[in-house]
């Protein structure tokens, strides 16, 4: 095991409150902010990558306790993370976690997330992995330095260590009253070699009954810097001479650069910086008006050369025609012909836009041929190597640190601004910003995938399912597999060349296979003359998944709404499960045929991933999901032709805001018997089935496409 | 060809050579130092970059410098009286309305801007005035909520 081994050094504290919020620091200021404790380790460039890598799912195994835990000596507890905060809560919860087995209050920890030379490797913050992986192994490390404390006293005390208990931050032995504080002991033992072994992957972990601090609500740390405008989001950040840079883009997808007329820029603002780095060409300059100007003048001197480009309307042909090996055939010939009743559906879901609040920013600075790169992403490790690989530069010359930035949702997990600034940065020789526009982020982001799903199913004369083919092309495996009892089952999902750039979106391919899966199981019910309810019952075992939906269809008070429905209304329900969560929904739905509108009253959507470790959190957290989901559900769709979006713009690309906000009812079941699951995507999953299905119950027309529209042919 | 405009922004008068043009957006934000004013679309359509001009809501991302000459500009930095929070700001806090918070200074000066309108908004003010400030982490519920704190300490200390 190799690791940087420094003693962090005593002296005064700078002021530097924001450091923990991904601020810059250079290693002497950082140890000067970390102050004198315990011994700190510095993880090495790749090895605990590395150690991860191999590591089965225990995250970070291996790594040394003075990686994760800083004690000061003047008590301030630091807590070393590589995940990052962009409004999902980490960092809240990360602090929760450690405060609970340290037995200390959440105010005495400070976290250091995102900078890649002081903070482990903690993986990509996606796939809703902090709740079951990383506060798994914060919460390891916190228990180690709680038996450290008591280790320490012992010694100190000449007493037998099971006698001793750790309460509100410090060790006590009851007997003789003593009592000794992780401060205190930093002092006592600072070079103890403890801090350099590997967290002990077995420790013991404080039973859900008996938490004080986790399963409670708390206040995000920095929540004062938000309110009051100070917290530097990674496009606020400036340094000393920056400048700020701009990007050519091409006219349309596919299209090449013949030439370009660099001098144009120069000529146009005098000074500005233009680079061409092979396809590459930005402008760097004191202001991004004047960087615009000379961006446009070089624009405006740019040959291109075009290639053809499917539009949006064909694009779901175009999908189905693009298979990698074609796609696969129904296997159940022998159900199919023998089936009472038959149900052959094709769903569409369309390319869309994550819209974080803030667009992809970084800034880029470099220090001879080291790089550091500030930037609002979900993989800080990952875009360290694809900087790295970019630039053509070892790793370990390259650092990215992530302030909180604003907004992910799956759509930051790569570097192009970073890479960007600093080619801009390198030219320039000063540091330069990138902050992607609008109508960029729009355009050159990546999407979430279109979908194609195919569905045949066969239903027995009892009216249950006897086999089930469903076929994803494009979108991805997430929740592919039915939860119901079908009969014979055939999921499959195959790759088909995307003319679209596409990505990760929130819960990835879960939402179009639940919005296909969940329409179909309507149409069935129907098919089969029952109630959409009933029909899920009886193809659901007993669990987690049909105790959400029965719970969501109490308390929306569904067999009895559905009884008198006024016209023009209609009642709807889906539900589903993803990373180890389970969801159902429940909605009503006001139609207005003759103007193709539809209106989302009411949502009642019932959440459960186990015990629950943040519990406001949460609630906020499967708010916004059901609402994020509305979008997408109703309106968001990407269109295209000859290579250019339509639509690259807040005017013309519609996202949910206050006035679609419907009454919403939000219940989470809690459950302290079971591991805790992340929470952050899959309550997205049943809205847009819900209100599919409630639509067809309002007009008796079955819409299987996202956006659910009333002019698209059903 | 750069020209010096005169503002007041947060009380303090301010001097700034620019080219004309440019937004108040740009210049609070790389020429002031005032970073808590966001850009999120540039076209008025989100509200990220709500200020209150002469006491006005207004985006800064469609203002240009030349329009405000002359004017007071408030922004996110500015309502806060040294470590004493503004009511509004004191409700956000209150009731959490935030999740990453990039959208926050922008709905804090769009609900200062309604209640010093209106200080007893009913619910359809609120949700028609609030309509041009997107949230997308979508956390529309707990917003609401803290605007509708900010009314009653805006009626306790105005
Ligand atoms: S940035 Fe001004 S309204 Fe969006
Ligand atoms: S809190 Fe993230 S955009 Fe509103």
């Amino acid at each position: 095991m190799s690791a940087e081994v420094l003693s962090s050094g005593a002296g005064r504290r700078p002021d530097t409150s924001e450091s923990g919020f991904g601020m810059t620091l250079d290693r002497r200021e950082f140890l000067q902010w970390l102050g004198a404790g315990v011994i700190w380790v510095v993880t090495e460039t790749g090895v605990w990558a590395q150690a991860r890598r191999t590591g089965s799912g225990a995250r970070a195994d291996g790594l040394p306790l003075g990686a994760r835990l800083h004690l000061g000596e003047d008590g301030t507890i630091t807590l070393f993370c590589g995940k990052v905060e962009c409004g999902q809560g980490a960092r809240t919860e990360l602090t929760l976690a450690a405060a609970e087995e340290l037995r200390v209050r959440p105010e005495q920890i400070r976290v250091v997330l995102a900078d890649t030379a002081e903070v482990p490797d903690d993986g990509i913050t996606a796939g809703s992995r902090t709740t079951p992986a990383t506060v798994p192994a914060v919460r390891r490390a916190a228990a180690a330095a709680r038996e450290w404390l008591r280790q320490v006293a012992a010694r100190q005390w000449q007493v037998d260590v099971a006698g001793l208990k750790v309460e509100e931050g410090k060790v006590r032995h009851p007997e003789s009253g003593r009592s000794l504080g992780y401060a205190d002991a930093a002092r006592l033992a600072a070079d103890d070699p403890a801090w350099q072994q590997p967290v002990p992957a077995r420790v013991e972990l404080t039973p859900a009954s008996q938490w004080q601090v986790l399963g409670r609500s708390a206040t995000r740390p920095n929540a004062r810097d938000l309110v009051t405008g100070t917290h530097r989001y990674p496009s606020d950040l400036r340094r000393p001479g920056m400048w700020y840079g701009r990007v050519l883009r091409p006219p349309a997808y596919g299209a090449r650069l013949v030439s370009v007329n660099l001098s144009a820029a120069e000529k146009a603002v005098p000074g500005s910086l233009a680079v061409r780095e092979g396809d590459f060409v930005g402008v760097a300059a004191p202001t991004s008006a004047a960087a615009q100007r000379a961006l446009k003048a070089l624009a405006a001197t740019a040959e291109w050369s075009e290639s053809p480009h499917p539009s949006s309307r064909a694009v779901y042909e175009y999908l189905r025609r693009n298979v990698e090996g074609g796609v696969p055939a129904n296997p159940f010939a022998e159900e199919w012909a023998a089936a009472s009743r038959r149900l052959r559906a094709t769903y569409h879901v369309a390319y869309v836009q994550h819209v974080p609040m803030e667009t992809r920013a970084a800034l880029a600075e470099w220090e001879g041929d080291h790089l550091t790169v500030w930037m609002g992403t979900q993989n800080p490790f990952g875009c360290r190597n694809e900087l790295a690989r970019a630039l053509g530069m070892p790793l370990e010359k390259v650092r990215v640190v992530v302030p909180d930035f604003g907004g992910g949702f799956g759509g930051k997990h790569t570097a192009e601004a970073g890479i960007e600034a600093a080619r801009l940065a390198r030219a320039a020789r000063r540091p330069v910003l990138v902050h992607w526009t609008r109508t960029e982020e729009f355009t050159w982001a990546y999407f979430r995938p279109a979908a194609v799903i195919d569905v045949e199913a066969t239903l027995g004369p009892d009216g249950r399912l006897t086999s089930w083919h469903f076929i994803n092309i494009n979108s991805g495996r997430a929740a592919l597999d039915t939860p119901y009892n079908v009969g014979r089952s055939h999921c499959q999902f195959v790759a088909a060349r995307s003319p679209m750039r596409q990505g990760s979106y929130r819960v990835l391919a879960a939402t179009a296979n639940h919005f296909a899966r969940e329409s179909a199981m309507d149409e069935l019910a129907a098919m089969a003359g029952q109630d959409p309810l009933e029909f899920r019952r009886a193809h659901l075992p007993a669990g987690r998944l049909r105790t959400v939906l029965e719970e969501a269809a109490r308390r929306f008070g569904w067999t009895e709404k559905t009884k008198s429905r006024p016209p023009g209304v209609g009642y709807g329900l889906a539900c589903g499960t993803e990373k180890g969560s389970y969801v159902a929904a429940c909605v009503e739905v006001a139609v207005d045929e003759p103007q193709g509108r539809i209106e989302v009253r009411k949502v009642c959507q019932v959440f459960e991933c186990g015990a629950i470790l943040h519990p406001e959190n949460l609630r906020a957290q499967v708010e916004g999901c059901i609402l994020m989901g509305l979008g997408p559900a109703l309106w968001e769709e990407m269109r295209f032709a000859n290579g250019r979006v339509a639509n690259a713009a807040l005017s013309r690309y519609r996202v949910p805001r206050f006035t679609d906000v419907p009454e919403l009812e939000v219940h989470l079941l809690d459950r302290p018997d079971l591991e805790s699951a992340g929470g952050g995507e899959t309550p997205i999953v049943a809205v847009a089935p819900a209100i599919a299905n409630a639509v067809a119950q309002a007009t008796g027309r079955r819409i299987r496409q996202m956006p659910i529209r009333l002019d698209a042919a059903s | 060809m750069e020209t010096s405009y005169s503002l007041v922004v947060n009380g303090e008068r301010r001097t700034v050579a620019s080219e004309p043009g440019r937004s108040l957006l740009e210049v609070l934000r790389e020429d002031l130092g005032l970073t808590g004013t966001k850009y999120g679309c540039g076209e008025g359509q989100c509200g990220a970059c709500t200020v209150l001009v002469n006491g006005q809501r207004a985006h800064a991302c469609t203002v240009t410098i030349e329009e405000v000459a002359g004017k007071t500009v408030t922004t996110i930095e500015g309502l806060a009286i040294q470590d004493r929070l503004h009511p509004v700001q004191e409700a956000f806090l209150q009731e959490q309305a935030f999740q990453c918070g990039y959208c926050t200074p922008g709905m804090i000066l769009s609900a200062v801007a309604l209640l010093q309108q209106r200080p007893h908004p009913t619910e359809k003010e609120i949700l028609e005035w609030m309509n041009g400030n997107l949230c997308r982490c979508c956390g529309y519920p707990r917003i609401l909520r803290a605007v509708r704190r900010a009314a009653e300490l805006w009626r306790r200390e105005p």
